[in-house]
């Protein structure tokens, strides 16, 4: 098993982060993991993406330029991403601030309303946590046992206390998945 | 507490393993994208556990010559910075490799020339392998592709460089430095105590405690005829680690009829070419140098001259190229491919250069 996933979105959104507990919670499950962060001039007020890969095997490239799943949380990402999933692969997003949705009709794709929820919920925080539920929804790639130790491994203790209320947005997140276009 | 599984960046991983391995002292100044070994130094405060030195220095000419007096004194000591700051060091290697002293630098290389850019790049392969700095000096060049390796190699570093009495450079790049994969780390290893140091660093200026003789550390011989024995002795050192330390791996090359030759991140990246190739049945394995400097010569000619065709793929306009070329004595067609100025290369757009050069 390998699954190649890029998140993209805007900077503050917490894509570095979700893709950090994504990768941990890959180690807990004894895969090999990868996360590679856009840097530099990219994430000044503008966008922000990491490719994470969890595989059985060693991994080659931690660069790459096609994608099993596509996590997308901005026009601009969908603009430059959306080609990049691979025929069959999945394609995951957020219809906020979307103007132009996905076309592509050899992929999966699945909307998540995560910021709508978020706000309406007050979990504004939460919001990266309700998308990564959404694609652990199609994709059970990592057990919630799994998921919890990766939290623990990526927050800080002092943040362990919060650890319950990002595994509720991980649930809200697979209760609002709705499917756009499947195969 | 013994081996652990973590999950880090490059930079981490290069400023965790001087930790554990026994590091006396970094001296360094911040410069993207390795910026994080500095900082995770500073986050770890070893000079309160292991007593291990971390100084951020005025500049990089600073951090170079606090690094060459502590490498005099017989320490392990080390410095980190990218391709612009790294140009500012390179008269302090030559004077350190002038004196015969073991030192480590890191060099997480960006896209140049000048200040150029802060995306990752393999541009700095000449000025690494081939002297950045005056005279006839090397640099033992360690190109780490994973963040296990960048750990690995500062103990390797630090043994390579007390065994030559040379300094040693990791050229890693930005990929390297910021990705995050799992790392075994290793328990924690004392520092030398400065008896050790007295017993098996006779060169070292430790103050003469024991012996009363002066220990005169300098890289400056005016008499022609003896600096020209230094010379011959520093050569003599050079000929011993091409034989010894030259180190490569060999992915899937036995059956292989092309092969790819790169390193550091180049070589992940065709890693994943090679796959995609061979599931389209072409034969191609992967060379990955894993010291630059000595380059692998005999592996290269040996394995490569059984190929039709290699390709060598570097994140610059050609330069490791070179030394492909002389291993296979220019018997095999060796071709480029590479992108640069901080643009990565895709496996994709690889395995099409492959293919142009099979057509």
């Amino acid at each position: 098993m390998t699954e190649e996933i890029i998140i993209a979105g805007f900077g503050g959104q917490g894509v570095l982060s979700m893709g950090k507990i994504l990768a941990y919670a890959g180690i807990m499950q004894d895969k090999e993991v990868s996360w590679l962060p856009s840097y530099g001039p990219e994430m000044r007020g503008g966008t922000s993406n990491v490719t994470v890969i969890l595989s059985d095997e060693r991994i080659c490239s931690p660069y790459l330029n096609q994608f099993d799943t596509a996590i997308i949380l901005n026009q601009q990402s969908m603009d430059k991403f959306e080609a990049a999933v691979k025929p069959g692969g999945l394609l995951i997003y957020d219809p906020n601030g979307i103007s132009h949705h996905p076309t592509r009709k050899d992929i999966n794709i699945y909307q998540v309303a995560a910021t709508d929820k978020a706000s309406e919920l007050g979990i504004a925080k939460l919001f990266n946590m309700i998308v990564l539920g959404g694609f652990l929804k199609v994709k059970p790639l990592v057990t919630p046992e799994m998921l919890h130790k990766g939290l623990e491994k990526s927050l800080p203790e002092r943040h362990h206390h919060l650890i319950p209320k990002n595994e509720e947005a991980v649930e809200i997140g697979k209760g609002l998945l709705k499917p756009y276009h499947t195969i | 507490m013994a081996k652990q599984l973590v999950l880090m960046k490059g930079n981490q991983a290069i400023a965790e393993a001087a930790i554990r391995c026994g590091c006396d002292g970094y001296f360094g100044y911040p410069i993207t994208p390795q910026s994080e070994v500095l900082e995770h130094l500073m986050a770890e405060r070893p000079y309160l556990t292991t007593g291990m030195v971390v100084l951020q220095a005025e500049s990089e000419l600073a951090s170079i010559n606090m690094v060459y007096a502590g490498a005099a004194a017989g320490k392990r000591v080390m410095t980190s910075s990218s391709s612009p700051g790294f140009s500012l060091m390179q008269e302090g290697l030559s004077y350190i490799a002038g004196a015969e002293l073991p030192a480590l630098c890191v060099n997480v290389v960006r896209g140049g020339p000048g200040l150029g850019t802060i995306q990752p790049s393999q541009s700095d392969y000449f000025q690494t392998t081939k002297g950045g700095g005056h005279g006839d000096y090397r640099l033992i060049t360690l190109a780490p592709a994973s963040v296990q390796e960048m750990y690995d190699f500062v103990e390797l570093g630090f043994d390579l460089a007390f065994k030559y009495r040379n300094p040693v450079a990791i050229l890693s790049d930005g990929v390297i430095g910021q990705v995050m994969e799992k790392v075994m780390v290793d328990d924690y290893k004392p520092r030398w105590t400065n008896e050790y140091i007295e017993q098996n660093c006779p060169w070292a200026a430790t103050g003469h405690r024991s012996t009363g003789k002066h220990r005169i550390v300098t890289s400056l011989e005016l008499e022609a005829l003896k600096q020209e024995a230094i010379n011959d002795r520093i050569q003599a050192k050079y000929r011993k680690c091409e034989e010894e330390d030259a180190r490569y791996e060999a992915i899937q090359c036995d059956d292989a009829e092309y092969i790819f030759v790169a390193y550091g991140s180049a070589a992940r990246i065709c890693m994943k070419s090679v796959e995609l190739a061979r599931a389209e049945g072409i034969k191609v394995g992967l060379i990955r140098p894993i010291t630059l400097w000595p380059f692998p010569t005999k592996a290269v000619a040996e394995i490569g001259g059984r190929m039709k065709k290699i390709l060598s793929v570097e994140m610059n306009a050609g330069q490791m190229i070179e030394d492909v070329k002389l291993a296979v004595g220019c018997k095999i067609p060796v071709e480029h491919y590479g992108r640069y100025g901080g643009v990565i290369p895709t496996p994709v757009e690889i395995l099409d250069a492959l293919k142009k050069m099979i057509k």
